[in-house]
């Protein structure tokens, strides 16, 4: 029986990592996943787990712990945000290209500087190229619900990829809510066992990891990344599927909300899009034509499958929460614009840069991206800045 | 959907007390969000604090801009921070104060709704021996918001200070009897 209790998003994503009971965990503390390690070092203290915790003495050893736990054919798992993330950068393009499935709870919070603890997401967009399946949270739920299915999609043998839940830090990481939890068993046996094909302490069959690769080998290891990233796409479907079926929620590569006649629409992420959807409820009541897709999975990009659902829409504001400072946008901007491309092209398209450091946009704020939405349809193209900041304050 | 806003100084408990006011809600099957403003917390510092209550899930994810309620756990903020900012003008305003309720009247004078007062600290040094004010404050906003009976809050309280204190059990005793006195101390003073 599923238990309807009361948490924060960090709680309901280490009562996750409780029940699937991962071989090793290697962390190192820093706000705001902090709580996560604190969490499992006590169900290990409590005999709840039998995780090997290995306590670090930086993000660069504990994703070198996971990295040695994971090579030797057992499930490793940590927990990080923003500088903490920042240092394991080298250690995630090994994982990745070791393809060692990895999971990693994601707590997004604003990289220094200025130094800022509060949410953004320049920490898991700075890992967007290092070959890991990101896959993001709106609420509490849904980082739970994401967790127990990220083993079974990173130790896929068509994946083998390392894979990062990610959630906003403080927002719901430490902001308590309803949740349903699932029963342990009935987690445990939709999770499964970790039975990799080959690991390094198997005697019968001796294998490397992460050998020195000349140029004779090296584009063909960095396809065979690209194509395990392909083949996640349909096993990230059929896990999500299954868990529907056993659990009775369903989730796809994105959500779409009012977005079945909608002329107006945002792209956004995590918890911002739960803000949104009451913008929505707004606008709708008034007659505004306003939809929201709030993507899941930023890696792999689906990108056909956007640019299919946004075809209706006139006019549409790509909502990113971190700058890139690319001088053409951050990158979910990038991304969905790209995916537009050659698709599903003449949509009226700007991209929004809110949110940096925990600024809040309200319920009203969205109300109006919706209003200049409304103005950007009759705009010329070639007068659309390619991108906009939102909630700031205007210099003096 | 019911939205309160708590101020209050680094220690006092204000986080403490928005968090179990949604624990207490939730027992009674509401939507329940709480959460602090996360920032350089420090012993004295002013910090705000949230708790939403609802019928239907909570899906918005902002602080409280209008809120139907503002607790203000220490009145020495009164004038350093503007608690009332966005207030429903049908809301209430309750405070910790040993001022007299007159004074208190004419500090909200220019607001129109209810304005409650309650000497939480002076029951907190009774029963706990020390100024804890959170949580006969904590009492005197649940029996306001109205989501659950007193017998019922009592039942609830018992078992989340159990839980709470487990390694700390000599504290549950105290604070049970000064959430049972604020139950029925807070003093509306206006009309």
């Amino acid at each position: 029986m599923s238990k309807r209790a009361n948490m924060s998003g960090n709680e309901a994503i280490s009562n996750a990592i409780r029940q699937i009971n991962p071989d090793v965990v290697g962390a190192f503390p820093i706000t705001p996943s902090t709580e996560i390690p604190q969490y499992i070092s006590k169900f290990v203290a409590d005999d709840l787990i039998d995780t090997e915790f290995v306590a670090v003495e930086s993000e660069h050893s504990a994703m070198s712990v996971c990295l040695g736990a994971s090579a030797s054919g057992v499930r490793a798992m940590t927990a990080t945000s923003s500088c903490g993330m920042a240092l394991m950068y080298e250690l995630l393009y090994v994982a990745a290209s070791d393809r060692l499935p990895i999971v990693l709870a994601a707590v997004n919070r604003a990289l220094t500087g200025p130094i800022n603890i509060n949410v953004d997401h320049s920490d898991t967009m700075g890992a967007k190229d290092s070959g890991w399946i990101q896959i993001y949270s709106e609420n509490a739920q849904e980082a739970y619900d994401n967790m127990l299915m990220a083993h079974r999609i990173a130790e896929h043998p068509e994946v083998m990829l390392p894979t990062m839940i990610c959630q906003d830090g403080f927002v719901t990481s430490h902001a308590i809510g309803n949740i349903l939890l699932e029963d342990d068993d009935k987690v445990k046996a939709f999770v499964g066992t970790y039975d990799p094909e080959k690991h390094i302490l198997n005697p019968e069959e001796s294998v490397g990891v992460g050998p020195y690769s000349i140029g004779a080998y090296y584009m063909e290891m960095k396809i065979a990344q690209f194509r395990a990233m392909e083949n996640a796409r349909k096993v990230i479907s059929d896990v999500s599927s299954d868990f529907e079926k056993v659990f009775g929620r369903k989730y796809g590569m994105f959500e779409e909300y009012e977005m079945a006649d909608a002329e107006l629409a945002i792209v956004i992420m995590s918890s911002a899009a739960g803000t949104a959807k009451d913008a929505i409820d707004n606008l709708r009541a008034r007659g505004v034509k306003a939809g929201l897709i709030k993507l899941r999975v930023f890696r792999p990009f689906p990108a056909a499958e956007l640019a299919e659902a946004l075809k209706g829409v006139k006019a549409l504001a790509i909502m990113d929460r971190s700058d890139g400072f690319t001088g053409n946008g951050g990158p979910l901007g990038s991304e969905v614009k790209g995916a537009l491309y050659g698709r599903t092209d003449g949509i009226k398209t700007i991209n929004i840069v809110f949110g940096l450091g925990g600024r809040d946009v309200t319920v009203e704020g969205y109300e109006e991206v919706y209003e200049n939405l409304e103005k950007l349809k009759s705009t010329p193209a070639e007068e659309i800045p390619y991108c906009i900041h939102l909630g700031q304050r205007e210099e003096k | 959907m019911i939205e309160i806003r708590w101020h209050g100084r680094g220690g006092q408990g204000a986080k403490t007390a928005a968090l179990m006011l949604a624990d207490v809600a939730f027992s009674e099957g509401f939507y329940v969000q709480a959460f602090p403003e996360y920032g350089p917390e420090r012993m004295g510092a002013p910090i705000t604090a949230f708790t939403r209550i609802n019928e239907k899930e909570i899906r918005v994810h902002t602080n409280i801009y209008a809120p139907d309620m503002v607790v203000i756990v220490d009145e020495t903020l009164i004038g350093a921070v503007d608690m009332t900012k966005g207030l429903k003008e049908d809301g209430k305003i309750v405070v910790n104060t040993k001022r007299p309720p007159a004074d208190v009247a004419e500090a909200f004078k220019d607001y129109k709704g209810e304005v409650y007062a309650v000497d939480a600290a002076d029951i907190s040094i009774r029963y706990l021996g020390k100024n804890l004010p959170n949580m006969p404050l904590l009492s005197v906003v649940t029996k306001l918001v109205g989501v659950i009976t007193e017998d019922a809050f009592l039942n609830e309280m018992t078992e989340n200070l159990k839980g709470k204190f487990s390694k700390k059990p000599e504290v549950i005793e105290g604070n049970l009897n000064a959430i049972k006195e604020a139950w029925n101390s807070a003093i509306r003073v206006n009309e």
